[in-house]
């Protein structure tokens, strides 16, 4: 049975600020980062769909830390964002100082652009993440 | 099924810079755990070993095979467990299935690591492919990060203000501390306060140097028996009353629980409902302690305590001994120490030997102790659970 949502199409579409995933036939819910079968209801029935690219930080953290490679990107903020449609997903805050990012964060609107890990030599290849701004 | 127990333990020193290779370190601690289970290397029948990274470690892979045969155990089948920090409750998990199954009448499981060779970037870039590395470590996903992002969570799910969060999460490394400093075994012999947390270094946003556990090299070993056997070997074995074991996927895809971890309730509640007991019954508690916030959820995880009050209990000494439930008395991953593939195996080695009465002459006996439950986090997503009991 193919896979649906490939990771190469959602990296792809990501780039280009677009953020693929699933709506589900059976039970409605949308389910991204994309997976084989729908993460609420576990159905195949499910057609490739594109998020608002809109939603809510939920939480955060500024790192100070980074993996071997990444040294030069602190500090950064990854936050993780509810989408309109209900998925959470993980990405970074750009549009501010990672520095001044505060509790008063979470709750607040985002739209989702995108930033290219290049890749290291474990990667397999370059990753788009969501890199999202503040909207008001 | 037939009931499994725990004969023979064995312990390394956790430490920073081993100067043994992790088939020396292995080697050591089986040794010590099969002549405590008064048999031979002969007498063991198949050897499990948790290991993580050992391939960018020291460019071994497959050590199981090379440490059953230094030490003797000649062509015996030797399986590697990964499951990132639960490699060893995985490895000892699946032993007791086979000895419990009848396959198998007597086990030796091993657990290792040399995490401190990779020199910590590598070690950071390692341990985050534990989570998932298509669609979060793009993001710079580390794991001082995830719990971070937990700990905001936790901040806000319940209600308690982060400066408040804050100290009780101090409160989990300053008692893990003292305890270590009385384990000869434990990486870390230094007491610290509250203060000494707070203004430890900035890791990632509230998470701080001293709400971290460092990184380790160290190996434990068990060796398990039907309970027919370890009569006839020993006279304190001490029986698995219940395991577990359970699941999950990337950290987003938890959304509905989080900052729960919804697969540690359920591989509990499979150990509890496998040994007719609740969390009341327990007379202590190894837990996953990789950071102050991962203890404190997962003590509520377990059921000792109500959702967001777990940094209370520590605060009143309520997981000390004499208290409700004493928790990581060994000092857990924080100060203990965690080389990720020996943790599970260490858990076991601690629990077994406060249940055996042993841990008088080290100053931290919990007195009387019947029933010990063991949790280990393994990335985002293995969760295991074992109740040991004296009976």
């Amino acid at each position: 049975m193919e896979y649906k949502l490939t990771f190469k199409n959602y990296n792809q579409a990501l780039k280009r600020d677009k953020l693929m995933g699933l709506k589900c036939k059976d039970c409605g819910a949308f389910t991204c980062p994309p997976m084989m079968v729908c993460g609420e209801c576990a159905s195949t029935n499910h057609e490739i769909v594109q998020l608002s690219g809109k939603g809510k930080v939920v939480t955060f953290t500024t790192s100070f830390i980074a993996s071997e490679g990444r040294e030069n990107e602190v500090p950064y903020t990854i936050v993780m964002v509810e989408m309109d449609e209900g998925p959470w997903i993980m990405g970074n805050l750009v549009s501010m100082d990672p520095k001044k990012v505060a509790m008063d964060i979470v709750g607040k609107t985002v739209q989702l652009g995108n930033r290219v890990y290049p890749a290291d030599k474990y990667s397999n290849g370059d990753l788009a993440r969501p890199a999202f701004s503040l909207l008001e | 099924m037939r009931r499994v127990a725990v004969i023979g333990t064995g312990h390394s020193k956790f430490c920073f810079n081993s100067e043994k290779t992790q088939v020396e370190m292995l080697a050591e601690v089986a040794l010590d755990a099969i002549n405590e289970a008064n048999i031979t290397p002969k007498d063991v029948q198949a050897v499990n070993v948790g290991n993580v990274l050992g391939d960018f470690e020291e460019g071994q892979g497959m050590v199981q095979s090379f440490f059953a045969n230094d030490i003797g155990c000649f062509n015996v089948a030797a399986s590697r467990f990964e499951g990132a920090c639960a490699s060893g409750s995985m490895a000892v998990r699946d032993a007791v299935m086979w000895v419990a199954s009848g396959y198998y009448d007597i086990m030796l499981v091993g657990g290792v690591e040399k995490a401190t060779a990779m020199g910590t970037p590598l070690a950071t870039r390692t341990f985050a492919m534990f989570g998932d590395s298509r669609y979060e470590f793009p993001a710079g996903f580390t794991f001082p990060a995830v719990f971070a992002l937990l700990a905001h969570l936790y901040s806000n799910k319940y209600g308690i203000p982060l400066p408040a969060l804050k100290e009780q999460m101090a409160a989990v490394s300053v008692q893990s501390h003292e305890y270590a400093v009385k384990n000869p075994n434990a990486q870390i012999h230094k007491a610290i306060s509250k203060e000494d947390v707070l203004k430890s270094f900035m890791v990632s946003t509230p998470i701080q140097l001293q709400d971290a556990c460092p990184f380790s090299d160290g190996a434990a070993a068990v060796v398990i028996a039907s309970e027919e056997t370890a009569k006839k070997l020993v006279k304190k074995p001490v029986y698995f009353a219940g395991i577990g074991q359970a699941s999950s996927g990337k950290l987003s895809s938890q959304q509905k629980y989080l900052p729960r971890i919804r697969a540690r309730e359920l591989a509990s509640q499979q150990s509890y409902s496998m040994a007719g007991l609740t969390p009341k019954d327990m007379d202590l508690c190894e837990l996953h302690d990789c950071f102050s916030i991962a203890a404190m959820i997962a003590a509520e995880g377990l059921g000792f305590f109500d959702y967001g009050t777990s940094g209370l209990a520590w605060e009143k000494g309520q997981t000390r001994i004499g208290g409700k439930i004493p928790i990581n008395i060994s000092g857990g991953l924080k100060a203990k120490g965690h080389p990720i593939g020996a943790t599970g195996v260490s858990q076991v080695y601690e629990v077994t030997r406060q249940l055996r009465g042993d841990m008088a002459e080290q100053g931290r006996q919990v007195d009387g102790a019947k029933y010990g439950i063991i949790d280990t986090l393994g990335g985002d997503g293995v969760l295991v659970s074992m109740i040991l009991s004296t009976m």
